[in-house]
């Protein structure tokens, strides 16, 4: 279930290696009409789009079909993008892995949490991914793009950026570029309270990359997905240069700080908390987003990767 | 959103759990009434959603119309953690035997409800050891589990099947309400052996409001707050003088850390979200003109979807329209950001290359 690269990209004797089909679900709408032409102009295959009574129409030159079935069986792809409103995620997300959809990016934010939560279950029925709600999707830097995030920031390379914040995904994908650090891999899991990929799957659907030599986690304050994915990283006595960076330490308590999930309730979801189980992982955690390359490098120094 | 705890009580007696008589009040006209309905003595509560009242001296008991002439106004008067009341509650004397805790839960991690329960209450559950904790899915709780849960408490009697009774009417409140929190804490076995919801902890679900429209009169944003998530925009008013303005949660967060780190002393938290246009920065900033205590504007910008420029646009147009007459520190990156330095240039915004840099001069010129 965790091999998101393998989905995304293929194998190399594939015939459509990197260039797997995508489906955009809210392909004639404003955000999924200008993030289809982004993710083309990237080199991401949009095979089909879907809104509901315009079946039959062309977007660009790509089919539109009123169900995710129709586009399914007319394509055979299995990655869709979702940009529909928050309000008909869950019926998209639910049609979608019904379809057969073996990995769903869901960029729509403010999902009621108990959607996010049905449409979890029935993902993990069907053995598929769901990367968000609230996400700027997964980049693979100068292949491919499912999501919504600027090209600018990230450049081919190896290493592993996994983040619950978008801009925050940019601004530290760009640093590492900026360091000369390239990416194999961006995944944006998402800031709301539910996320289809946490924190700790996203770190299983990247740590085996065979080319990997680092791994960047962004978190930030709500919740205990960092705690999670440092004690499994510590029980996994893993072995690649980790730093990390945590985004709300000067946070109130008990204010949403944007994202639905970025809460402290009572010790649960604190600064203190999430940098405290990264140290005793061994995992540095920078200060501010510049510091990261800076740690990154010289975590790599100790582990001798060039 | 965080409903206070009269209202979490109003909400339990819909669902058919057991709280105190009682009222809440915004003024001592309106308590004397409530007052005389009730009969001494009663408790009078401090209204504000933040914990530990009790040890402020928000909660005070009121034997007699002369301890309460005294103590409502100075309960009222209370700022707790920052908070003003929001009201004050007027409810009636319990016979306590005992204290328990009950909480329907969302585990993040596990991505599921879960019931929590102790028969240590009354204390913060944090500091609880004996929690007894069920997964329970979505909100799927059988008989069968409930009056395990009770077993594990160590309850008998009609206590066990009064406790089986409330536990599945909070798991309704839960489901039927889309909560995060559905707390009551402490649960109280009363000396007649019935049992009894003595506070209550309700926090649902802001993203499911447009499924519950009888949730919103509890909304209490302030003015500001409220025009914010109007246009779309997330804001959250702290105590300090410099505005802090980003795109982005995580990215805004960031600069608050790095801003308390030098010193600075942030005024606000205000996201321009992923959808900002012209039209939406330009209220906000509206806003914050609005704000008393701003002195200095802090932008952090990463161009990406938002474009800087159009951040840019919204900032001349408050220049022009004399909205604004505040220092702006500013740093744009991403998409256009040359194009946004360009149009600046020669307006009251400086502007630096890092974060860092305009932090630093924010905290020098404002103070």
């Amino acid at each position: 279930m965790s091999d998101l690269f393998g989905i995304l990209k293929g194998r190399v004797d594939d015939k459509d290696y990197a260039k797997k089909g995508v489906i955009v679900q809210g392909i004639t709408g404003a955000y999924g009409s200008l993030h289809t032409r982004n993710m083309i102009s990237y080199g991401t295959n949009i095979v089909a789009g879907v809104t509901p009574g315009k079946g039959g129409q062309d977007f660009d030159g790509i089919p539109v079909y009123d169900t995710i079935k129709e586009a399914v069986d007319k394509t055979g792809a299995s990655i869709s993008v979702v940009f529909v409103p928050a309000r008909y995620f869950r019926k998209a997300a639910i049609d979608a892995l019904e379809s057969g959809i073996k990995l769903l990016v869901a960029i729509p934010e403010h999902v009621p949490i108990r959607d996010t939560m049905e449409v979890v279950q029935l993902a993990e029925q069907k053995d598929a991914i769901m990367i968000g709600p609230n996400t700027p999707g997964v980049i693979i830097p100068e292949v491919l793009k499912v999501g919504i995030m600027p090209p600018t920031p990230f450049k081919a390379g190896n290493v592993a950026v996994i983040s619950k914040s978008g801009t925050l995904l940019y601004e530290i994908s760009d640093a590492v570029t900026s360091a000369g650090f390239g990416q194999c891999i961006s995944i944006g899991i998402g800031g709301d309270p539910i996320n289809g990929t946490r924190l700790v799957d996203a770190f299983e659907m990247v740590k085996d990359i065979p080319q990997l030599e680092g791994l960047v986690i962004v978190g930030e304050i709500g919740g205990d997905a960092e705690e999670v994915l440092a004690q499994h990283i510590i029980d996994q006595n893993y072995t690649k240069p980790a730093v990390a960076y945590i985004a709300g330490r000067a946070a109130p308590k008990e204010k949403r700080m944007g994202h639905a999930g970025a809460i402290v309730m009572g010790t649960y979801g604190s600064a203190e908390s999430k940098v405290e189980m990264f140290n005793r992982a061994n995992i540095p955690v920078a200060k501010r987003p510049a510091e990261v390359p800076i740690l990154l490098a010289s975590k790599m120094d100790e582990f001798g990767v060039k | 959103m965080r409903l206070l705890e009269y209202q979490a009580k109003e909400l339990f007696g819909e669902f058919g759990i057991r709280v105190p008589p009682g009222k809440a009040s915004t003024n001592i006209d309106e308590a004397r009434d409530i007052a005389e309905e009730l009969g001494y003595p009663f408790v009078i509560k401090f209204q504000a959603p933040v914990g530990g009242r009790g040890k402020a001296g928000g909660i005070q008991v009121c034997k007699n119309a002369d301890e309460f002439e005294v103590r409502y106004p100075e309960v009222m008067n209370m700022t707790i953690k920052g908070e003003q009341a929001r009201a004050i509650l007027l409810e009636s004397m319990a016979d306590i035997q005992k204290e328990l805790y009950l909480s329907i839960f969302l585990n993040r991690s596990k991505r599921c409800q879960t019931v929590i329960a102790s028969s240590e209450g009354g204390v913060e559950i944090e500091s609880v050891k004996n929690q007894i904790i069920y997964e329970i899915g979505l909100g799927e709780v059988s008989p069968e589990t409930a009056a395990r849960v009770a077993q594990k408490m160590g309850l008998e009697g009609s206590v066990a099947s009064d406790f089986v009774d409330m536990l599945l009417k909070l798991v309704d409140l839960s489901v039927v309400k889309e909560t995060e929190l559905a707390e009551i804490n402490p649960l109280a076995i009363l000396k007649d052996n019935t049992l009894m919801a003595l506070d209550g902890k309700v926090i649902t679900d802001d993203n499911a409001n447009f499924r519950h429209p009888e949730l919103h009169m509890y909304r209490a944003e302030s003015e500001i707050e409220e025009r914010a998530e109007k246009s779309g925009f997330s804001l959250v008013e702290l105590d300090g003088n410099i505005a802090v303005v980003g795109n982005g949660a995580g990215l805004v967060m960031s600069t608050l850390d790095m801003l308390s780190d030098s010193g600075g002393k942030p005024a606000c938290f205000l996201d321009v979200g992923g959808g900002a246009t012209t039209e939406s920065v330009y209220e906000a900033l509206t806003l914050i003109g609005k704000m008393s205590n701003v002195a200095g504007i802090l932008v952090n910008l990463y161009g990406g979807i938002v474009k800087t420029t159009t951040v840019a646009s919204a900032f001349l147009k408050a220049y022009d329209d004399n909205l604004i007459d505040l220092p702006v520190f500013a740093r744009l990156k991403g998409a256009e950001s040359e194009k946004a330095r360009s149009m600046l240039t020669g307006s009251k915004t400086s502007m630096f290359d890092t974060v860092e840099d305009a932090i630093s001069a924010a905290v020098t010129e404002v103070s």
